[in-house]
């Protein structure tokens, strides 16, 4: 399995093809519904340099405080990717994203952008929460916690060897049209027609 | 009634275990699904890395999925118990839930858009009671996931495009549309709780009370054990496959139940459980004495 360091520079990212596994290191943030449309309201200057060159996470995790006021992530699986559609090309090009990790796969508008700014989509397993919590050994701040609490806040956090494989590329590749392609067929099939 | 027992602790625990633990037959089947997908495949590696959660969750006692989901639980209850002070009972043991992490604060104000923060809120959790003979307690509880709920769907037949009548044939029609259109995201491969008869609002409750049958039962109509056994079989074939990823494990259950129907209406519901099928349930004696069952 291949490994990739982050931040990731566009050339790299151009390298990847639909169906590779990968393991991620390094620094990623998360953020969903209410982020995506915060981070197109205005230019969300400190946020930007976490986005930069990295990946954003669909993710609302399970999140406990300890002690000492640190943050650990307890459960943090993907959440489903598709809402984002409206927004996330414009993410991708206005704060320089290399990618998106979530699940489910996005649509048109979201694989021209991959293409034209450089970027992928990065699928990781839906309801994995314990694996993927396990992945994610620090978690080094949070953006709008008080106003969109724990699920939707903005987490900046440290992932070690995170799993995904990739399902929409850079060259206009999906693995979900391909796959919804083939069930379509088959189901025409199965109606007798 | 009921005063030796601490309800609010027994439910606490009981939300616990649907969110820790899975019923040991959707473990069974997940592992089955995985040993027919071609070694190396993107289907086996998601289908191990489901298995290893499973694993894991159990172990440390943390929640299988992040999304906890909405808790949906139904209490058969004896006559004279309050159901109000059981209503009570269950919502506070969500908050307890919530502030032990076995929850996520799941509850959104819908017109603020701010996260309640308790896990509770406007019909959140959604309880169900029903009086029966009994002298004891059974609270059955299930955690429905969003992203699944998302991909659910109700139809009324007849269906032109689907070419599906009034019937069970056309029933079928319309399922594996269903299935279609859901793809992997409602985290396949997952469990399909279908109702076919009653209005749009009982048609959905009775769906999701088939989530409480265990995956391995047979239905008791015939026609409609048959047809489960062919939607499974069926679903299968599409190619779907875990998450999506292209595969022959697309759904571990199919369970149907049925209600009449006005004349002038025939519902299909379908709604679509993820692979964390998390259900558990609980029986309490009128001594205070449980039994655990999944």
């Amino acid at each position: 399995m291949a490994e990739l360091k982050l931040p990731v520079s566009e050339k790299s990212i151009r390298k990847l093809e639909v169906g590779q596994f990968l393991e991620l290191s390094g620094r990623m943030i998360t953020g969903r519904d209410a982020a995506h449309k915060w981070l197109m309201e205005d230019f969300r200057e400190e946020v930007a340099p976490y986005l930069k060159d990295s990946v954003i996470y669909h993710c609302g995790p399970v999140v406990n405080q300890k002690d000492d006021g640190s943050w650990e992530f307890i459960a943090a699986g993907p959440t489903t990717s598709i809402r984002e559609e409206p927004y996330q090309a414009d993410v991708i090009a206005r704060y320089g994203l290399r990618g998106v990790i979530g699940k489910g796969g996005m649509a048109d508008r979201t694989l021209m952008g991959l293409g034209r700014s450089g970027a992928v989509y990065l699928h990781a397993i839906g309801g994995a929460a314990q694996v993927l919590a396990r992945a994610i050994p620090r978690v080094e701040k949070v953006f709008m916690l008080d106003e969109f609490g724990v699920p939707e806040a903005l987490w900046v956090i440290e992932v070690e060897r995170f799993p995904v494989v990739v399902t929409m590329d850079s060259h206009g590749g999906s693995l979900h049209d391909t796959v919804e392609n083939g069930s379509k067929t088959k189901f025409e099939e199965l109606l007798g027609r | 009634m009921f005063e030796n027992v601490d309800l609010k602790e027994t439910f606490t625990e009981l939300v616990r275990r649907a969110s820790t633990e899975l019923p040991v037959e959707v473990t069974e089947a997940i592992r089955n699904g995985r040993d027919t997908e071609e070694d190396g495949s993107l289907a086996q590696k998601a289908l191990d890395t489901i298995l290893a959660n499973i694993v894991l969750a159990e172990e440390s006692s943390a929640p299988l999925c992040q999304d906890t989901g909405t808790p949906v639980v139904w209490i058969k209850y004896p006559v004279g118990v309050s159901t109000r002070r059981l209503k009570e009972d269950f919502t506070e043991a969500v908050r307890r839930a919530t502030d032990l992490k076995y929850l996520r604060p799941n509850a959104v104000d819908t017109l603020t858009g701010r996260n309640t923060g308790n896990g509770t809120g406007r019909a959140i959790p959604s309880v169900h009671f029903e009086e029966w003979d009994g002298p004891g307690l059974e609270v059955r509880v299930i955690l429905k996931g969003g992203g699944s709920e998302n991909v659910g769907s109700q139809y009324k037949l007849p269906d032109t495009g689907l070419e599906a009548g009034r019937d069970l044939e056309g029933v079928r029609r319309v399922v594996l549309d269903a299935v279609v259109q859901a793809q992997g995201k409602g985290c396949a491969p997952g469990v399909l709780a279908i109702c076919i008869g009653g209005d749009r609002v009982s048609s959905f409750e009775h769906s999701k009370e088939q989530l409480l049958r265990p995956l391995g039962d047979s239905n008791p109509v015939p026609e409609l054990a048959e047809l489960e056994e062919r939607l499974l079989v069926e679903a299968n074939q599409l190619g779907i496959g875990p998450m999506g990823f292209g595969g022959k494990t697309t759904l571990l259950g199919v369970k149907i139940g049925i209600l009449d129907r006005l004349p002038a209406c025939y519902f299909v519901t379908v709604t679509y459980m993820c692979w964390a099928d998390r259900r558990a349930i609980v029986q309490i004696d009128e001594e205070g004495g449980l039994t655990w069952l999944s």
